[in-house]
């Protein structure tokens, strides 16, 4: 089996349109959160989320680019440039046979379909424009990145909700680590915030109209963020080949299947989630340092979270840090884990863990060391990164400082 | 139909009983009704009474709207339809 490390990082997402300004966000404990703003948007109860601001894609994109790009693939193609561009790689030759591109993604592009089906059905239009299917479809971003990066190796687009990232990049690590290709390009995106995409969290009634707030027993629900993290994952020995900088090592993943519920979490499934990744990376749960929780700010997820860790941890769990990131840059949805992946490289590389912001009272239910709204300097080895998915689908991945 | 024979419909529908079975007393949880169910009810109420029910599945202590018995709801349904003319 191959070694597999992470070479490249690139996202947007409501903190910041670089890894640098996000990192920067995480540390400072800022709130990406604020008031939304689109068409309709007085018709919805919920009217917070974590949007990107002053991204204009005119300009960075060609009209005829425009003309097939979603905002997820925008923000795909955005945060895929920074980090294909950090590791330094250029694809041609074998090495584009080989590489390929595997992402996660929920909704598809919800932009698209929100001002068609609107065009359609509420201005009574009849004709729309020719590229609606090859902009809407969950694999346009993946397709886009292949072309773009020349990228002629598996790529596929993976569709597990919330874990949808996380899914996503054990694919690749999987590629990586079996030795079919030495590079692949991997993370997710998302782009929900639209009057549709909001209108349909709404009715789940699962979602916070001030804050997101994990852990924390005022938490009241989920708010939702949209964006992207890209990340590049290569073979150790190609990577160190050439010289690159590595920001830290891929060691091991685990999904599960809680076979229980279509929406609410089982603690069972996520324990075994977790307790999978940490055999797959051979190692002892005493060696990890920190855990990017799911941490989505309902009373579902959060208990039965802690719940899980608390059992594979056992008193160990009183020694680790979590945190959710979510209350900064909100639920991507599809795209989460590959921008709360960041924080994961933050802590291995900076020894900066990030906080769980806007926390406000303890929970007995939630009672871990849950960084609450200061980031902290600490020196981890180790590290998860927890994904549950409605559906009752979880992947958790695990890293190691290199 | 009355407000609560409409809402002892929604509510043994979604329970998958009988209205005789669905007493003024009962709460949704002796009536198997799981938090899913809930939101469905509450839907189906806002759906048939046009009205807005202010709950968060995350606080439903919290809300304004009390869902502790049939008949509770009821009432809060009668409130929210008075309020509304």
């Amino acid at each position: 089996m191959k070694r597999v490390v992470i070479t490249g990082a690139g996202t947007i997402n409501a903190l910041g349109h670089s890894v640098p300004a996000t990192l920067d966000a995480m540390r400072e404990g800022r709130c990406g959160i604020g008031e939304l703003k689109f068409r309709d948007v007085d018709r919805l109860a919920i009217r917070i989320g974590g949007q990107v601001r002053g991204f204009e894609a005119e300009g960075r994109f060609n009209r005829q680019q425009m003309s097939l790009y979603d905002r997820f693939t925008q923000f795909t193609l955005t945060a895929a440039k920074e980090a294909i561009e950090q590791s330094g790689l250029e694809f041609h030759g074998e090495l584009s046979a080989k590489a390929g591109v595997v992402l996660g993604n929920s909704g598809g592009g919800m932009q698209t379909l929100d001002e068609n089906y609107r065009s359609v059905y509420e201005d009574g239009k009849n004709r729309v424009h020719p590229f609606v299917v090859p902009k809407l479809m969950n694999n346009a971003a993946a397709g886009h990145v292949s072309m773009q990066f020349n990228l002629k190796g598996p790529s596929f687009t993976v569709s597990t909700a919330c874990a949808s990232s996380n899914h996503a990049m054990a694919q690749a690590f999987q590629i990586v680590r079996s030795g079919m290709s030495p590079v692949m390009i991997t993370g997710g995106s998302e782009s929900m915030l639209c009057f549709g995409g909001v209108k349909a969290w709404e009715g789940l009634r699962v979602m916070s109209k001030d804050a997101c707030r994990p852990f924390s027993a005022n938490r009241n629900g989920m708010v939702q963020g949209e964006g992207a993290g890209i990340f590049v994952f290569e073979e150790y020995e190609h990577a160190k080949a050439r010289g690159a900088e590595v920001l830290c090592e891929v060691i091991g993943f685990a999904m599960s299947s809680d076979a229980a519920d279509i929406v609410m979490p089982s603690k069972q499934g996520a324990a075994r989630a977790i307790a999978g990744a940490l055999q797959d990376a051979r190692i002892d749960a005493s060696e990890v340092g920190y855990i990017n929780a799911h941490g989505t700010g309902t009373a579902a997820n959060d208990k039965t979270e802690c719940a899980a860790v608390a059992d594979v941890f056992g008193p160990q769990a009183d020694k680790l840090m979590i945190s959710s990131t979510k209350s900064m840059h909100g639920h991507l949805i599809g795209g989460t884990g590959a921008v709360e992946l960041l924080a994961c490289i933050m802590a291995l590389r900076d020894g900066v863990i990030a906080p769980t912001i806007s926390y406000d009272e303890p929970d007995p239910e939630c009672a871990l060391d849950v960084v609450p709204n200061e980031a902290r300097e600490a020196r981890v080895d180790v590290v998860l990164s927890n994904a549950f998915a409605f559906g009752g689908l979880n992947a958790v991945l695990a890293l190691r400082k290199v | 139909m009355s407000t609560q024979d409409k809402v002892i419909a929604i509510i043994a529908e979604q329970a998958v009983l009988e209205p005789s079975d669905v007493t003024l007393d009962s709460t949704l949880e002796d009536l198997g009704i799981d938090s899913l169910g809930l939101v469905e009810s509450i839907f189906a109420i806002e759906e048939e009474f046009d009205i807005s029910i202010p709950f968060n599945a995350n606080e439903p202590e919290q809300s304004d709207f009390d869902i502790s018995s049939v008949a509770a709801i009821i009432s809060g349904i009668d409130k929210l339809v008075s309020e509304k003319v």
